[in-house]
């Protein structure tokens, strides 16, 4: 593919991620933009990109990037966090303490050392699934599987953020590490729902298959 | 019998582990096949963390080679870091390998390969990973073969005791070989078990079983004799020689992987083998004679590997490329072919003369003149006589000044300290050296905008070569000539600061001394310092001098040795020396002579360009030198891919 470089001496393939997920969590929505030096066919470049990465890295869908730049478009995550060996009555109750709170300070590790913030506000939504049901075939029961929405501020609250909210407003200790995954990412409507980014790019020219 | 995927078990662990994507596996070039649908199976590892083991070129080529084959797999497995090893200690989770993250006790042959003799403490935390005995003589049906390959196989004896083969040599064909002779024995019904096996594969002569042979000692602690102990194995094994590298194009399919690793690039070998004779070179001894991949195949290589890969840089190795016949036009050929691209090439030559800079004043065209390295190896005249590395003070200053005219500002100059008869002024000349390059060079490239950086390591004499009787120094005298060293050049503190001195210090040095010398009694030590939690042993920040010496004080002394009996004590023309039974081609009378001549500072000229000199290699493993000019050319490409368009 006739991807673009940037001008100097090193030349870097001109790639920019949108927020991408953090190191150890399962994403179902990544999304990049690349700069490309000749127009190309999306689903050309979707099949192409797709054969090239690994099992289980999956290109779903290109489309010719429209006005405005991916992070503009882009306010808000989705999560699926499940917690094997929780029961989802326990899980239940600490996300009622937290959805409770005014504010929650969590502590994180960053480059310039220990950071407290708040996790609570960026949350717009938390609840804990009524059935549930596990997609990534772990084994472990009971299950207690939290369905979150976090909005993107700064400092960024990510699903591990509100899990240290957990602990602190309710002890909600894990024993086994919780697997986190993103749903979807986009822009939050008032009614709380998440707009895929690509929507606006949509019905134009050769728009790969869902 | 499937066997299942120890991922799910492993992926609890990743988050709680540094650089995760290491264990993932999923690379491009990859391979994943069904165990059913396979007979001989084999675990390939570097024995070393993943990205340093992941470049590899000798395991890409075996992974592949085995892996084209309709019923073999052959998966890769690296050193795992040790917090990692710990939570897999912890949890039960076995070695594993990247590609299926299938345990590598359930293959049938646990392949190493050794670069190096410091992977030898990572392979026995592999071997107690993987659940396999450290032991051979502990082992049995359900346990694969342990094969130790690579340039330290060449004496394999201070592992003798953990592994079960090995294979001196290039392992292209002999992979294929042990495989067919697997194959063979499992259609029979596996007859006579695992010590069967190992007898067909002794049997060929070219594989080594050291437990078929017997080491007896001398009262002194010298050995008496290597032999076997039963009366159907070779008293020599001969090392594997793969000609004519046209018909063997590997690796087609470069890995590229998704953490970063040491090399991110496509390397072909232009040719393998070297016969300048620098007297300290195992390398270049052990790989006689020199066989050359053509222009034509090298430019075929290059334009196939970039198209799988998607590299955008390219490295043509060997040992001293430049000295490829046809060197000239295929630095310019894929020069031309890649102008306008993103595509950079290299070439690692350690020749010190103009023609090296003129290829690459040909392979920088586009790009910035950052780096020339130059290695002249000793720093006196004399001692570059010793160790047969011909080059003159004028000829080293005026080549690398010819460096700096042509744009380059800055040129790294390699050393060696601790050579045989080495005294404090020949290592002091390479600070007069390097202020003659940098005054010299200010001259030329008017503007005192140039640098140099004197890189010096300790020298480790190794097998096979004429330094396999030369006395190593202790570290103490090493270190005081590094340090004299850089006084002297910052003698001169407006010289001295333009000079860059990079040097490793003695001790690691003397370790490694140790390991490629010793022979089975220094296992014992190998096992005492894993036990004391040894690995990593290449990497600084994990190599302890002190958790060696202290292994070797409790277990030599039994044995009548000691380290300075392996290291520092010369030896003498008939002393048996552990890998006599190993034949590597050269003539150990040769070598005493190249020794001897060494000493009297008497050059070997190199036999591409005179004749033969009789080092013994040729006709003693059937071979030839295989060397052009083809008076091929390599012609433009079409259409050109990559291109580079700012934006
Ligand atoms: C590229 C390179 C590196 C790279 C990449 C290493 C890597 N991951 O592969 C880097 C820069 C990291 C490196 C580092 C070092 N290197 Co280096 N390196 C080379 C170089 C230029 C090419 C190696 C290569 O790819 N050869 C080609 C492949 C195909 O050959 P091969 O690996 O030997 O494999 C063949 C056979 O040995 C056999 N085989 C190999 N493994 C196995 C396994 C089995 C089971 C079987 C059956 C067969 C088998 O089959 C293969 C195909 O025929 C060589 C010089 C050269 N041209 O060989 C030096 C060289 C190998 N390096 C050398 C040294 C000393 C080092 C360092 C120790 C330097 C240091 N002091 O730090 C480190 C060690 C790093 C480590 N921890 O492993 C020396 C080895 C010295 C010796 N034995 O006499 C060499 C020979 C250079 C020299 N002339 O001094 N190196
Ligand atoms: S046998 Fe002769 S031609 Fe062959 S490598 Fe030795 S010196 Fe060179």
């Amino acid at each position: 593919m006739p991807i673009a470089f940037s001008q100097g001496f090193t030349p870097h393939p001109k790639i920019s991620y949108a927020s991408a997920a953090p190191t150890g969590v399962g994403s179902e929505a990544e999304y990049l933009e690349i700069g490309l030096q000749a127009p190309v066919d999306p689903e050309q470049l979707r099949v192409a990109l797709d054969a090239a990465l690994s099992p289980g890295l999956d290109i779903l869908e290109a489309v010719i990037a429209g006005e405005g730049s991916l992070a503009d478009r882009i306010d808000a995550s989705q999560w699926r966090l499940e917690l094997p060996q929780v029961e989802p009555a326990v899980a239940e109750k600490a996300v009622t303490a937290f959805l409770d709170s005014a504010e929650v300070l969590v502590e994180r590790m960053t480059k310039q050392g220990k950071r407290a913030f708040d996790a609570r506000a960026a949350v717009s939504r938390c609840a804990v699934a009524a059935e549930p049901d596990l997609p990534s075939g772990a084994v472990a029961v009971p299950c207690a599987i939290i369905d979150l929405v976090v909005r993107q501020v700064t400092p960024a609250v990510r699903p591990d953020d509100v899990l240290s909210g957990l602990r602190v407003v309710a002890g909600l200790e894990p024993p086994v590490p919780p697997r986190v995954t993103r749903l979807a990412q986009g822009t939050l409507t008032a009614q709380g729902e998440i707009v895929d980014p690509l929507d606006a790019d949509r019905g134009g020219v050769g728009i790969g298959e869902r | 019998m499937s066997v299942s995927s120890v991922f799910p078990q492993l992926e609890q662990l990743l988050p709680r582990v540094s650089k995760p994507i290491q264990y993932v596996g999923g690379e491009l070039g990859a391979v994943v096949k069904d165990w059913d649908e396979t007979t001989v199976r084999w675990a390939l590892m570097y024995p070393d963390a993943y990205e340093v083991g992941l470049p590899n070129q000798g395991v890409q080529i075996l992974y592949e080679v085995l892996n084209e084959q309709a019923d073999v797999l052959a998966e890769r497995t690296y050193a795992v870091w040790p917090d990692l090893e710990a939570l897999m200690l912890e949890n039960g989770v076995p070695q594993f390998t990247v590609d299926a993250h299938r345990p590598v006790k359930a293959f049938d042959v646990f392949g190493l390969s050794f670069a190096t003799e410091l992977g030898y403490t990572n392979m026995l935390c592999a071997l107690k990973l993987a659940g396999i005995p450290l032991d051979s003589a502990d082992r049995d049906e359900s346990h694969p073969i342990v094969l130790a390959g690579g340039h330290a196989s060449f004496n394999p004896e201070p592992i003798a005791d953990f592994i079960d083969a090995a294979v001196l040599g290039d392992g292209e064909e002999a992979v294929l070989e042990i495989t067919g002779i697997i194959r063979e024995w499992k259609a029979e019904g596996c007859p006579g078990g695992r010590d069967e096996l190992l007898l067909r594969l002794a049997r060929t002569e070219s594989i080594y079983v050291p437990r078929f042979y017997d080491v007896d000692y001398l009262p002194d602690g010298r050995i008496q004799r290597v032999v076997p102990n039963r009366p159907d194995v070779p008293f020599r094994v001969a090392k594997r020689t793969t000609m004519d590298l046209d018909a063997w194009p590997y690796p087609k399919k470069p890995l590229v992987p998704l953490a970063e690793t040491v090399h991110e690039r496509y390397a072909v070998e232009i040719f393998r083998g070297c016969t300048r004779g620098c007297r300290f070179c195992q390398a270049g001894m052990i790989t006689r004679p020199v066989r050359e991949r053509s222009i034509t195949t090298v430019g075929q290589m290059v334009k196939e590997g970039l198209e799988f890969s998607g590299f955008n840089e390219v490295g043509l190795l060997s040992l001293s490329s430049a000295d490829h016949s046809e060197i000239g036009d295929m630095c310019s050929g894929l020069a031309e072919q890649y102008a306008d691209t993103n595509v950079s090439l290299s070439l690692p030559s350690t020749r010190v003369d103009a023609f090296n800079i003129d290829l690459a004043q040909e392979l920088s065209r586009n790009g910035r003149r950052t780096g020339l390295t130059f290695a002249p190896e000793g720093g006196s005249e004399r001692i570059r006589k010793v160790i047969n590395k011909m080059v003159t003070k004028e000829d080293l200053i005026r080549t690398v000044v010819t460096a700096y005219s042509n744009g380059w500002r800055q040129v790294k100059l390699y050393f060696m300290c601790g050579l045989p008869s080495e005294t404090d002024e020949d290592v002091l000349e390479i600070a007069e050296m390097a202020h003659e390059v940098i005054r010299a060079g200010r001259a030329a490239a008017g503007t005192k905008d140039i640098r140099c950086t004197v890189s010096i390591g300790g020298f480790v004499p190794k097998p096979h070569t004429p330094f396999q009787w030369a006395p190593m120094d202790r570290p103490e005298v090493i270190d005081g000539r590094l340090k004299m060293l850089k006084n002297a050049i910052n003698s001169d503190r407006s010289l001295g600061r333009a000079i860059g001195f990079r040097y490793h210090d003695g001790e690691p040095s003397l370790i490694e001394g140790l390991l490629s010398r010793g022979d089975r009694r220094v296992g014992k030590v190998i096992r005492r310092v894993w036990e004391k939690g040894g690995r990593f042993d290449g990497w600084s920040e994990h190599f302890s001098y002190a958790r060696w010496v202290e292994a070797c004080d409790e277990v030599l002394p039994g044995m009548g040795v000691d380290l300075d009996w392996f290291t520092t004590r010369e030896r003498e023309e008939l002393e048996v020396l552990p890998w006599d039974h190993l034949d590597s081609g050269l003539d150990k009378d040769w070598l005493w002579q190249d020794w001897q001549d060494s000493m009297s500072e008497f050059e070997q000229d190199d036999c591409r360009w005179t004749p033969c000199f009789d080092c013994g290699v040729c006709p003693s493993m059937d071979t030839e030198i295989q060397i052009g000019p083809t008076g091929k050319k390599l012609l433009p490409l079409t259409p050109v891919k990559n291109l580079r368009v700012p934006v």
